[in-house]
């Protein structure tokens, strides 16, 4: 194709990918109001409307045959669009916590919001990708504006530390990510993940194939934070100011890895590395759980459930499968609707962004009598978590553990359970402290002068809930899961261009 | 008589309530809905045991109501109904509900909106696992009981609440969630032999497959496991004498009289005939431990000072009479098995209600603060007397109906009928009165020796009427248990014909597997072996 040809389609693909492209034009909007009118009110309400209306597009998407842009360098529609809901319902309920939440601990700045949508839009790319170089693109857009919030809170020592840590090790882990598809490529001689199949059956280089996977593989289990590459996790959903270590948890975390699930079933051959993800999966579970048996610290503990989320995702992947997948997909979006909600209503329980690195779960001791919205909705967030039925979590848990028993890896799956039954502990423990302790049993007295939770946080915690529970009664969604699977394999013949 | 969605109103009417509860204020508004809500259940489970026909075909639950396609592309329904063994699990469920309200009424003193809701909530969880006939929906039923037990007994609960709470769910927890694992591989296998490679937990197909031997051993182990944490059977049940002692008297009431029959109901109802061979197998190794149960129990709770604790110790001996029962595979055991299980319900319920009522009104439950109290409170003695001997097995009272079937059955049957073995059982029922009476002695019976106990005012009329529909089914099962055996007869002869059958298929196929393969391993290279079989 020339070039001619390919500028007569850009304005058909800019409208094929039109939540990627708004996002992106406000987003850059946003910096330019904010040079001029300093955080201006305005501009999260504004970042929150540019989010809906393309979350409403996504969602529209959803029942529309998926296709490649821009010249096959990313998907839409399908599942495409189901990841880019998960990532843009995040986005804009984290909006939603954040006015009341950043206002408070005095950082309403409106970068922020900024920051929000151009991460946003790098998780678009990440999850849509359609070819290494977009993989990469996204992935960096994505970590580089994570960075920035994590160290938001500046005057933070913990904070600071907290960004300049998850900056060094996501700069490394970029690095092997890069090595990775330079050898990919080498081996290959593609960057379209479709391809990369077939290449490697016409006899592609072995050793650099493989090397160029391992290489890959550590970037993603880099950004999923699974277990041995998960140091960074803790110290970053500890420092990063409480309602962005939600959208942090939840929207990289979905990116990354429907990156991962392209990659894995587009691109490389399931039956080489099914393994190898299962012992990733069973020691992320195991180290995961135990290690968060003995955080004092709500958002640490949340980190190192995080982790055991990650292995059980990877279970749901390592089981190869449509299924798997697809299990994993719906995985992702119960646990965005968890996690943004347990750090929304962490959030509201600290009144300055270094209470929220230092605060212990016992001070919260019978904080569920004095706050019930946030007491009851925690109680609803922990036990999803743990993954009781009638909730999402539950059902989340079954359609990632399922197909694993399917493909024969029962003994992972059981390890998996008895991974679920420490974590019961840690998370009871939140439930038991808000419930069954009374106020006089906490260490320092919790503050009277709470502050009081508006309504749009409110209204954010309710929608978290009540996706729950439908979700766990209903799990119809899975349906919707399964039916982008298997991915098409071969691009639509009009991507087939530009690049190599 | 079949009227629609009765099974599913009986269940899910506890919820409405729950939910009905929610926007009120008034603490008496609260109570007198949760006690409605409950009674009505009740009065609509009746029709259930009215309309159920006895002579219909065990094969085939009654009252069904199923809703396919609850999980897009599985074979995972909501799928719910009432056969002999359910019908009688579901009136005590139901029985019990407005009994726990009433003896709730002034003993939970703060968060009562909460604790209702939660009691609410319990019940539909309870009802709806001997309601199930998808292991899915079974399973979630199963789990749906932790979450509001974990509160009640960690929010109501007594000094050491929260230890108890977090140690009861976390028990169940382990056993559950392998029995997960277990349940999602006997899904696909059975999918793929019996549904057209479609996951399946509808209960009649599972039944439909025979699972091979190699596998039943260890989904028998994840799947008794399960269960047997939740009878409890020992050793295993080091969580009970916790949680019922720190629970509030509803709390502790519900756990005995219907949460632990969860356990020996998933025994019978999926683990006999899901893995007839490995049941038949393990079933003398069962028998011992519940006869260890039997005894250990009866003889720890000789030694109680405290009377909470010498009930909750009782359940473990009486329900190991139950697992006894049910790996005799005789019918008379079996039958004796359910009936025990309703007569624990009735008696150890009303036991744990009356210590309850004593300890509303000394706040201690030791033993040693009591003695002598038959005279101030002659109306509590005298059920105390009628509960404690129905529950050690007077004839006439209900329990020796239970535990003679059970001793009569597990004596002619070819697994465990070992004479010892059964002697030792027997013991166990001497064993109870022991304690039992002791517990008469030492509360109501001697001279009073504290002065405070000659002021207790005995029962009052709302504590009277919870504790006479108790006493009226322990009266009734004990004299004429007839029209409760009619119904359970047909169900468990149907279990364990079906064990009988699938034991014999199991073995058959086995044989069939192995002999193809001998054979190839003998004939020479080149040659192709035709199996005998077409």
């Amino acid at each position: 194709m020339d070039l001619l040809e390919a500028y007569r389609m850009l304005p058909a693909d800019l409208w094929a990918a039109f939540p990627l492209v708004l996002t992106a034009v406000v987003g850059l909007g946003l910096v330019v109001w904010d040079a001029f009118w300093n955080d201006a009110p305005p501009i999260p309400w504004v970042a929150a409307g540019t989010l809906a209306l393309a979350l409403l597009w996504e969602l529209g998407g959803l029942s529309r045959a998926p296709e490649t842009a821009f010249y096959g360098l990313i998907r839409v529609g399908g599942m495409a669009s189901f990841v880019n809901a998960i990532i843009l319902a995040s986005g804009l309920l984290t909006i939603a916590l954040s006015v009341p939440y950043l206002k408070r601990i005095r950082h309403l700045h409106g970068e922020v919001y900024a920051l929000i949508l151009f991460a946003t839009v790098g998780m678009i790319v990440l999850a849509s990708a359609n070819s290494l170089i977009s993989v990469f693109v996204g992935l960096e857009t994505m970590s580089i504006c994570l960075y920035i919030m994590t160290g938001l809170v500046r005057e933070d020592v913990g904070a600071g530390e907290a960004a300049l840590k998850y900056f060094l090790l996501g700069a490394f882990s970029t690095g092997f990510f890069l090595y990775g598809i330079a050898l990919l490529y080498g081996a290959t001689g593609t960057m379209y993940l479709p391809q990369m199949a077939a290449h490697l059956a016409e006899g592609a280089h072995p050793i650099m194939f493989w090397a160029g996977v391992a290489l890959l593989l550590i970037g993603f289990l880099f950004k999923v934070g699974a277990v041995p590459f998960h140091m960074w996790t803790p110290d970053v959903y500890q420092g990063a100011p409480t309602t962005l270590t939600g959208y942090m948890a939840a929207a990289s975390k979905a990116a990354a890895f429907a990156a991962l699930v392209l990659v894995l079933d587009a691109a490389l051959p399931a039956e080489r590395w099914q393994l190898l993800l299962a012992l990733v999966a069973l020691v992320t579970m195991v180290a995961g759980n135990v290690l968060a048996l003995v955080q004092q610290n709500v958002k640490r503990m949340l980190a190192y459930s995080s982790i055991a989320h990650a292995g059980y995702i990877l279970t749901g992947l390592a089981a190869g499968t449509p299924e798997g997948y697809a299990g994993a997909l719906f995985y992702l979006l119960v646990y965005a609707l968890m996690n943004i909600g347990a750090f929304g209503v962490m959030a509201f329980l600290e009144w300055d962004g270094k209470e929220g690195y230092e605060q212990t779960v016992d001070s919260l001791a019978g904080i569920g009598y004095r706050r019930p919205l946030l007491g009851v909705a925690m109680a609803f967030f922990m036990f999803s978590l743990t993954g009781f039925p009638p909730l999402a979590g539950f059902i989340a848990k079954y359609a990632v553990f399922a197909p694993a028993v399917k493909a024969g890896l029962t003994w992972l799956v059981i390890v998996g359970v008895l991974a679920s039954v420490l974590s019961a502990y840690y998370y009871l423990r939140v439930v038991y402290v808000f419930w069954m302790k009374s106020p006089d049993e906490a260490p320092e007295p919790v503050r009277r002068q709470t502050f009081p939770v508006p309504l749009a946080p409110q209204a954010v915690l309710v929608v978290c809930v009540v996706l729950i529970v439908l979700l766990g009664v209903l799990p119809g969604l899975l349906e919707v899961t399964a039916s982008f699977f298997p991915i098409p394999a071969a691009p639509p013949a009009a991507a087939t261009a530009l690049l190599p | 008589m079949n009227l629609p969605y009765l099974t599913s109103l009986v269940i899910f009417l506890p919820l409405v309530g729950a939910l009905l509860m929610l926007p009120m204020r008034r603490v008496s508004a609260i109570r007198w809905t949760a006690l409605a809500t409950t009674t009505v259940t009740f009065l609509i489970s009746l029709l259930l045991y009215v309309g159920y026909d006895p002579a219909g075909s065990p094969a085939q639950p009654q009252f069904v109501d199923r809703i396919a396609g609850w999980f897009p592309g599985l074979d995972i329904q909501y799928y719910v109904g009432i056969d002999g063994l359910g019908l009688l699990l579901i009136l005590l469920t139901t029985l019990l509900g407005p009994i726990v309200v009433l003896s709730s009424w002034n003993y939970i003193d703060r968060h009562q909106k909460g604790y209702y809701t939660l009691l609410l909530v319990l019940q539909t969880g309870m009802t709806g696992v001997f309601a199930a006939y998808d292991l899915i929906l079974f399973y979630i039923f199963f789990e749906l009981t932790l979450i509001p037990m974990y509160f009640i007994i960690g929010i109501w609960g007594g000094e050491d609440r929260i230890y108890a709470a977090v140690k009861f769910v976390l028990y169940t927890l382990v056993g559950s969630l392998l029995m997960l694992v277990g349940i999602l591989y006997l899904g696909f296998a059975a999918g793929d032999a019996v549904n057209g490679g479609v996951f399946t937990t509808d209960y009649f197909k599972l039944l439909a497959y025979n699972v091979p031997l190699a596998a039943q051993g260890w989904l028998f182990f994840v799947f008794a496991l399960a269960f047997a944490i939740k009878v409890p059977l020992f050793p295993l049940h080091t969580w009970l004498p916790d949680a019922h002692v720190q629970a509030p008297t509803g709390g502790s009431v519900i756990l005995a009289g219907v949460l632990l029959k969860m356990g020996t109901y998933g025994l019978v109802r999926f683990c006999l005939p899901f893995f007839p061979n490995a049941a038949t197998d393990y079933a003398l190794w069962l028998a011992v431990l519940a006869v260890v149960g039997i005894i250990y129990g009866a003889l720890v709770s000789r030694v109680q000072a405290d009377a909470k604790k010498l009930v909750a110790y009782s359940s473990v001996s009486h329900l190991g009479f139950v697992v006894l029962g049910i790996f005799a595979f005789t019918v008379e055991a079996m039958q004796g098995a359910i009936i025990q299980m309703i007569n624990h319900g009735l008696s150890t319920g009303a036991l744990f209600l009356l210590v309850g009522m004593l300890y509303e009104r000394r706040h201690t439950r030791l033993m040693e603060e009591f003695g002598g109290i038959a005279r101030v409170m002659p109306v509590f003695a005298f059920f105390l007397v009628f509960t404690a001997l129905a529950s050690a097995g007077l004839p006439g009272l209900n329990g020796f109906v239970g535990e003679f079937m059970i001793l009569l059955g597990s004596f002619k049957s070819a697994l465990v009928g070992h004479p010892l073995l059964i002697a030792l059982a027997t013991s166990g029922v001497i064993l109870a009165a022991v304690y039992l009476l002791w517990l008469l002695y030492r509360t109501l019976f001697g001279p009073i020796q504290k002065e405070v106990n000659r002021t207790l005012p005995d029962l009052n009329a709302r504590e009277v009427l919870l504790l006479v529909p108790l006493a009226v089914f322990m009266l009734w099962i004990g004299v004429a248990p007839g029209p409760f055996l009619k119904r359970t007869e047909p169900t468990a002869r149907f279990l364990l014909e079906t064990v009988e059958q699938k034991r014999l298929a199991a073995l058959e196929q086995a044989e069939q597997l192995a002999t193809p393969a001998a054979l190839r391993r003998m004939g020479s290279e080149g040659e192709t072996v035709q199996t005998a079989n077409p």
